[in-house]
């Protein structure tokens, strides 16, 4: 999995989706405006110059800010796999329900071009040898992801629950 | 227990909790703006090809309050406003705050001053600064649209993780022109942007229990600027006389309180005497000086306004020093108060003639420019002062631009002399 952007600390949710976009809600329709404010990054996505499962690096607290769910589901829309060294909650817990790969590695080291192999424990980077140890998201969050997503989790919930009465 | 695991532990039907434990508390209170578009369309996916037809579990416990864009700024917004205001009439939702300058405002003023919310309960929001409930001793935190669909069809928050808890302690009063804001900029800047990341900042010691509900409220609403998933005071005295005097709630409060052994993971104690008026830089929150670092710096846009510095209480200091005088030439003032209620009050009181008389321009209660959608944009290179939350890069419309956080009092008196200023100087 090749590394197509690398980022710094304390990315906001205003910068992966800016907020002037926010009247634009549905998954089908947030991609084309994943990171608007940089030109490049989203010039190459819309051109289709990222294949899916392209890795964004990114450092400590990726995703603060804002609820907003459109700075998920434009990211899982580009089918882009995200490795920080930690995530903000809300970000994190959108992450899950929405079915995007999130991987919290807290000592990653890539440039952009680095090829990952991204394991459950580990995150091997291919040109430099150095792995890096995963931290696995807590079993309640995992069972959401299993579920394949909240809506579906949601699903068996109701249909259990209209059973039971 | 800390409060918020005491909270929770009720809510989910147990005897205790402890951090890290999974629990489903069921939801006292589930709010939405104008994000419920996303959320209705969640929540019938949810239903999608069951036998049975999409319905919320319990109407009452829905709050939606449009404020995000207000009035509508284009057809897409006011199409998706249309389709929650037929969906809000459709399932009875009497907690349903429309555009209108009686009612209206944002959403974590609205349910405050409308008692929607109680000392113990379990609200969730989807809008981060949903931590601004635990002014008044509720766990309030954000969550996306796709798990406020879940909560409108189950009433449960599922899998929700107890969080650990930061106590934080505040004694000494503050000085003259300095602050609430002040102390929680100065809070985040000491702890860093995630430095309560998935935790509960919890409010106590003389300085808090003096403070007034609308002071308690900036506390909890920036909370989540330090990452915490909520932000908390313990309902007192205070609390109690917010809710029957201002919010006029007449049944009995439960003003639960934290065990007098809880565990915390972190106690940080705070002299708030020893504080200046504190300034969050470009472009992180966390990014805080003191006044007397950054002052002199020439500002183009000044904003009072928004759910952390909108209310009564922030209009009122900033009329005051701005009465009589005017707006600096080189500079826009833009004032946006939270809600109807408030802007009716202000006008009442006269902040909001003085406001105009000195060169400002009031606008309708609602989000206005503090999230860069449909007013007061910034120009390329430009510099916003802002009672605002969030500085990020971009955040007012224009990643070309810089915004600065501060109090009323310094937004007031920057104003009047087109530079950062020193509400202390002149006063
Ligand atoms: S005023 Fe700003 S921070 Fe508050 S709810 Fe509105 S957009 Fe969010």
């Amino acid at each position: 999995m090749q590394v197509t952007l690398t980022l710094a600390n304390d990315i906001s949710t205003d910068i992966i989706y800016p907020g002037r976009f926010m009247a634009t809600v549905l998954p089908s329709e947030t991609p084309q405006f994943a990171f608007a404010d940089d030109l490049a990054f989203n010039g190459r996505l819309k051109a289709k110059e990222v294949p899916a499962g392209s890795v964004i690096v990114a450092g400590q607290n990726f995703g603060c800010g804002s609820s907003r769910e459109q700075a998920v589901s434009c990211l899982k829309g580009h089918d882009l796999v995200i490795v920080a060294k930690s995530f903000a909650r809300i970000f994190l817990q959108n992450a899950v329900n929405l079915g995007l790969r999130v991987v919290v590695c807290p000592g990653i080291e890539a440039v952009e071009g680095d090829k990952l192999e991204i394991g459950a424990t580990l995150v091997r980077n291919l040109r430099s040898g150095k792995e890096f140890p995963v931290i696995a998201l807590p079993p309640s969050r995992q069972s959401i992801i299993d579920a394949g997503g909240l809506i579906a989790f949601t699903r068996q919930r109701l249909m259990q629950l209209k059973k039971a009465v | 227990m800390t409060l918020a695991e005491k909270i929770l532990a009720r809510a989910s039907g147990v005897p205790y909790v402890k951090p890290g434990d999974v629990v489903e508390p069921r939801v006292d209170l589930a709010m939405s703006h104008e994000n419920a578009a996303l959320v209705l369309h969640q929540f019938h996916e949810i239903f999608k090809g069951l036998a049975f037809e999409p319905q919320l579990w319990d109407p009452s416990k829905v709050a939606i309050i449009f404020d995000h864009r207000v009035p509508a700024e284009s057809p897409k917004t006011a199409s998706n406003q249309k389709r929650v205001r037929e969906f809000a009439s459709w399932q009875a939702i009497s907690k349903f705050h429309d555009i209108r300058g009686d009612t209206g405002g944002i959403c974590h003023q609205v349910l405050p001053e409308n008692g929607y919310v109680r000392p113990g309960q379990v609200v969730v929001g989807t809008d981060s600064h949903t931590t601004s409930h635990g002014a008044l001793g509720a766990l309030a935190f954000g969550i996306g649209a796709t798990e406020m669909a879940s909560v409108w069809s189950l009433g449960r928050a599922l899998n929700v993780e107890v969080p650990a808890t930061i106590k934080v302690v505040v004694s000494g009063k503050f000085k003259p022109f300095v602050g609430p804001k002040d102390l929680i900029l100065h809070l985040i800047g000491k702890i860093t942007a995630q430095g309560a990341n998935f935790k509960v900042l919890e409010f106590h010691g003389p300085t808090i229990r003096t403070m007034s509900t609308s002071g308690r409220l900036v506390l909890c609403n920036m909370s989540v600027e330090a990452g915490a998933t909520a932000g908390i005071v313990p309902a007192d005295a205070e609390t109690a006389r917010y809710l029957k005097e201002e919010a006029g709630v007449t049944e009995a409060l439960d003003l639960v309180s934290p065990d007098a052994d809880a565990t915390y993971e972190a106690v940080i104690e705070i002299d708030a005497s020893g504080l200046e008026p504190q300034i969050a830089c470009p472009h992180t929150v966390d990014n805080v000086k003191p006044i007397t670092a950054v002052a002199g710096k020439p500002i183009h846009q000044v904003v009072i306004g928004s759910c952390t510095n909108g209310r009564l209480d922030d209009l009122e200091v900033a009329a005051k020093i701005i009465r009589g005088k005017k707006v600096s030439s080189g500079t826009r003032m833009l004032v946006f108060p939270a809600s109807g209620r408030i802007y009716r009050q202000a006008l009442g009181k006269g902040y909001l003639g003085a406001f105009v008389q000195a060169g400002a321009v009031v606008m309708n209660p609602g989000c206005g420019p503090c999230l860069g959608v449909h007013e007061g944009a910034l120009g390329d290179g430009e510099v916003a002062l802002s009672t605002t939350n969030r500085n990020f890069k971009g955040r007012m419309g224009n990643p070309n631009s810089e915004v600065y956080l501060c109090s009323p009092a310094v937004a007031a008196a920057s104003a009047l002399k087109g530079v950062i200023t020193d509400p202390r100087e002149d006063h």
